[in-house]
């Protein structure tokens, strides 16, 4: 486990990450996981963040070294697509059994190996670590490095058990892991100045075929893509790429920071979500091949093809306008790629609400992440009757959102589409932006809906009546009742990560003459979880008029 | 809504329609104790049988006056005499349903004038009922053979009753359309049970050819409705008919017996279940029972849930008038679009269907038309051209000769719709396309300049 925990460390040393600079040498010690509050954590764990990683490098074997739930649970669940083999969509685990538990599970894991290269033949098998080897003490390192000088093949150990922390951990975990064990391994058979990685795609739903077409016309080499739809032999090979671009993810930061450090290969972090944003990286590309020695008209022939499909992807969209304008969509998520959409969205005709956001320049971008960030944490414990509070005061026709909210929007009978990683469309690149435009279409022409809002026959009311009725009605009881307006304002759960209430932070506030939001997370732990509610602190510093007992404008606001 | 237009073809290529005398027999066929008679050559009755062993894989009961060129030409009185003489003695049934043919209605045959003669010299088969019905087989489809069977048998079995006559309150009439399976049968009668109310079902597939296993073997129908429970139908209380095919038989029950009647052009879908099940409340006076409440309640959430499969879809439907009005209704409630529509025959909802073109053709016409369709719906005979399309393929309606369980096929009610939406959604799930590196290519003329530019190094 040592070499795990240095791993860790190492890892949360990030000097890549601008998060990670921002913070005090102690911040930084204590790294970017934070410790998950038993009872309200939702995620994966490090191992899942470690399969969710490599997986998609298709023609290897991917071996679970543990009890069946880590990968009996859960194989074959990804949506990335394959152009070649299929090998990494076949479930492989030891399923340790009580015997491997007291002995100790190394032996099975290594014949497993064996049988694996014996049947399937492939050029290397990754083994993942989970929790209870790791208990037990089984030596994954040694048992593949044996395996390997044996049958003569790479035999890559993934040191990422479950319990050392989060999905994202796991992430980098897998990084160092090829970092290590894979990368510059191999070299490929020519090399050209057009040459590039992308890293941190994972080609869920083919979306990055939707961007190698224009690659391939501009006479870009996609090297490797780690690692969607990769190759081992690309994967050990892309040291020799002259650029890379990290697809607008931290998740494997590490891996693009160490390859510039070994190898050179300079990289930016770019998105394909967005037809500005497809531009915008497809630019960075050539600039970063150019100022690697690649002849300088390929700018040139990156601002013409640019500029072609641009318009083409507006002129896909121009059919949807008219039908499009003036709807109201309300954008609800955590994932970092959704707010890349909010352009062509707007291109489209349709209006956002729940953000304040009108145009997209950096700093408005960062702001849209900021807030959908935490009105994504807010929805996923929402009663379908406050959903439809929400979608009706934001006077909403369309929901976008990850898969976790589909069912709470469903039943709210709102349209509704999946943008996050669940999604079976893929959205990337020019052609992506007017296939979701169309989803969009499609979710709100659907007749469906007018169906479904009916009342029963046997039902005096609509359940919208209903909702609407019970809102009026405990809007009126707080009305008539300011101390009861008050236990409920202060009841509501601001830090949904550490469990924190309205109530304790206006304490902590007067009691201590709080005035920042750091001075308020150090007092009450609220906004040391995911950080998503500092936003939400910060409003209740800054209405302190509002809500401080004796305060002019208390009694009215309570009401309100 | 549709322009309405007629195959401009001579020749009809892999045919949608089936003749209207074997939709006349399926009708008596819900007639308990029935023997059908095709008045025809031996060839017309044996088609139909097949048809109907393969679809149903039950025996069936239906028999042939048999002409010969030379009857045909003297004319049939001699045949259906035998024939009815042959088959009382024989199967001893209550009643038997006499349908013409091609062949018989070319030559001209007076069916009802020789039963008047048969009468008068057979006065020892006074206590078998005789039902004609005339449906050339060069007139209509199957649709129309069913319907006129079934007003037919209205206006000639059913009791007339006076308009003050006591009804009783708890028996409601059903008026199936050809459509209706022995399966939606039972889930309609399942539903109107629900409300304390006694539904008379004619006809009435789903004691004859719902694929029970019967005590003991009969010659002629096994199950459906008897002679007496038709002729007090007119003690009803209401009539309830599903599919515009049954209009004229409920417009007869009632003119004969005051029996009010609804129609319901169909009953898959939310909305027109909503009507059904608000209409046997009031009929019943009865609240909602949990259970239907429940089964309501799952299909909002199968359509919330299914609805994301459906919208945009291109569906292609080759259908008799009342099915295809049917599907492409709750179709289009999904989110799904018609794009080809080919029926059989004519219907006054045919113009009103949500749609560009509905067609009077074949299955050739609309496997021209579902070129870019995402799913083919029609009977089994649809199975090549949708290999050949390669597209999936719903497949409904008779004759359904490869599958299993057709009689069971059940669309009605809230629960019926709702099983529909499932195994459709899933169709669409199963057929959905993988992508490949070559699925967002860019359009050919754009050329690929940079592949240059790479084979230089």
């Amino acid at each position: 486990m040592s070499s795990v925990s240095s791993k860790i460390q190492d890892v949360f040393n990030e000097p890549g990450c601008g998060k990670n600079q921002g913070k005090s040498e102690k911040e930084r010690k204590k790294g970017c996981t934070k410790q998950l509050q038993p009872g309200g954590a939702a995620g994966g764990c490090a191992f899942d963040g470690a399969k969710i990683a490599l997986q998609p490098i298709t023609d290897v074997a991917h071996l679970v070294h543990g009890p069946i739930a880590c990968e009996g649970n859960s194989w074959d669940n990804r949506g990335s697509k394959s152009s070649g083999s299929n090998l990494w969509r076949t479930g492989f685990t030891t399923d340790i059994n009580e015997t491997d538990v007291v002995f100790g599970g190394e032996k099975r894991l290594y014949k497993s190996v064996k049988e694996i290269i014996e049947k399937y033949d492939p050029p290397a098998v990754f083994v993942y670590q989970t929790c209870v080897p790791a208990m037990i003490g089984d030596d994954i390192d040694a048992v593949c490095k044996a395996a390997s000088k044996k049958f003569g093949k790479p035999v890559i150990p993934v040191n990422s058990p479950g319990f050392v922390g989060p999905k994202n951990l796991g992430n980098k975990l897998a990084g160092e892991a090829i970092l290590d064990h894979v990368i510059g391994t191999e070299e490929p058979e020519y090399t050209t100045p057009y040459d590039i990685n992308i890293i941190g795609e994972y080609n869920l739903s083919g979306e990055l075929w939707q961007v190698k077409p224009l690659l391939d016309e501009l006479g870009i080499r996609i090297l490797c893509c780690i690692s969607g739809d990769a190759k081992y032999h690309d994967v050990a090979s892309s040291h020799r790429a002259k650029a890379a671009m990290m697809v607008c993810s931290k998740s494997m930061i590490n891996i693009a920071r160490k390859m510039e450090e070994r190898y050179g290969i300079p990289f930016f972090e770019g998105s394909f979500y967005g037809i500005e944003d497809t531009s915008d990286a497809l630019r960075e590309i050539s600039q970063l091949l150019i100022e690697r020695g690649a002849p300088a008209e390929l700018m040139e022939r990156t601002e013409a093809l640019i500029a072609r499909e641009e318009a083409r992807a507006w002129a896909g969209i121009e059919p949807y306008k008219q039908r499009l304008a003036g709807k109201k969509v309300l954008l609800i998520t955590g994932g970092v790629k959704s707010w890349s959409v909010v352009a062509a969205l707007q291109e489209a005709g349709l209006e956002l609400v729940g953000t304040s956001v009108k145009k997209s320049t950096k700093e408005d971008k960062e702001r849209i992440k900021e807030l959908m960030g935490e009105d994504a944490h807010m929805i996923d414990d929402m009663s379908p009757r406050e959903m439809y509070k929400m979608l009706k005061d934001a006077k909403a026709d369309i929901m976008l959102s990850g898969g976790r909210s589909q069912f709470i929007a469903l039943k709210a009978k709102m349209p509704w589409l999946d943008i996050n990683q669940e999604r079976h469309h893929a959205y990337m690149g020019y052609v992506g932006m007017v296939e979701l435009v169309k989803e969009i279409d499609k979710a709100l022409a659907n007749p469906v809906w007018e169906q479904v809002r009916k009342r029963a026959p046997w039902e005096e009311t609509t359940w919208e009546e209903r909702a609407d009725a019970a809102i009026a009605a405990e809007a009126a009881a707080l009305a008539a009742d300011p101390e009861l307006a008050k236990a409920q304002r202060r009841s509501a759960r601001i830090c949904k990560c550490k469990a924190v209430e309205r109530g304790a932070i206006e304490d902590a506030i007067l009691e201590h003459g709080l005035s920042s939001v750091e001075a308020v997370t150090e007092r009450t732990h609220a906004g040391s979880g995911c950080t998503g509610c500092a936003g939400t602190i910060a409003g209740i510093l800054d209405s302190i008029e509002d809500w401080r007992p004796g305060s002019v404008s208390e009694p009215a606001k309570q009401a309100a | 809504m549709a322009k309405v237009t007629h195959t401009q073809k001579a020749c009809a290529v892999n045919p949608l329609k089936m003749s209207q005398p074997i939709g006349s027999a399926l009708a008596f066929m819900g007639i308990k104790n029935c023997m059908p008679l095709f008045h025809g050559s031996q060839g017309c009755t044996s088609f139909g049988l097949v048809l109907f062993v393969r679809h149903f894989k039950e025996a069936i009961p239906l028999q042939t006056t048999a002409m010969s060129e030379v009857a045909t030409v003297l004319g049939g009185l001699e045949n259906v005499e035998q024939a009815i003489v042959t088959i009382a003695n024989r199967q001893k049934p209550s009643i038997i349903g006499i349908s013409s043919t091609g062949v018989t209605e070319t030559k001209g045959d007076d069916v009802d004038g020789y039963i008047k003669l048969i009468r008068e010299k057979h006065p020892e088969l006074d206590h078998i009922a005789l039902v004609y019905v005339s449906t050339p087989d060069f007139k209509d489809a199957f649709q129309d053979g069913w319907a006129k069977t079934v007003t037919r048998m209205i206006e000639q079995l059913v009791e007339p009753v006076p308009a003050d006559a006591v009804r009783d309150p708890a028996k409601v009439n059903l008026l199936p359309g050809a459509h209706v399976t022995p399966g939606d049968l039972d889930e309609l009668r399942d539903l109107i049970e629900a409300f304390g109310l006694e539904p008379v079902i004619l006809p009435d597939l789903s004691g004859s050819l719902d694929g029970h296993v019967p005590d003991d073997f009969t010659p002629t129908t096994i199950g459906g409705i008897g002679l007496a429970e038709i002729a007090a139908m007119g003690l009803s209380q209401h009539t309830i008919a599903v599919g515009e095919q049954m209009r004229p038989a409920a417009e007869a029950m009632e003119k004969k017996t005051g029996v009010p009647y609804t129609l319901f052009d169909r009953l898959t879908g939310l909305e027109v279940n909503d009507d059904f099940i608000t209409l046997l409340a009031g009929l019943s006076g009865q609240p909602v029972p949990n259970k239907i409440k429940r089964q309501r309640s799952q299909l909002v959430d199968a359509m919330l849930d299914g609805h994301f499969h459906f919208g945009g879809k291109r569906i292609a439907i080759g259908a008799e008038p009342d099915l295809l009005w049917t599907l492409s209704g709750w179709f289009r409630e999904l989110g799904a679009e018609l794009a080809a529509a080919v029926t059989t025959t004519e219907s006054p909802l045919l113009e009103r269907i949500a749609t560009a073109e509905v067609l009077i053709g074949d299955l050739e016409d609309l496997e021209a038309r579902a070129a870019d369709c995402d799913l083919l719906v029609t009977h089994s005979h649809g199975r090549q051209a949708a290999e050949r399309l390669a597209i999936p393929f719903y497949r409904i309606g008779i004759p359904m000769f490869d599958r299993l369980g057709a009689a069971h096929q059940t669309i009605v009610g809230y629960r019926g719709t709702r099983d529909l939406i499932f195994e459709i959604g899933n169709m669409f799930i199963a057929s959905g396309h993988e992508p490949n590196p070559e699925t967002w290519s860019l359009p050919e003329e754009t050329g690929h300049v940079g592949e240059k530019a790479l084979a230089a190094h």
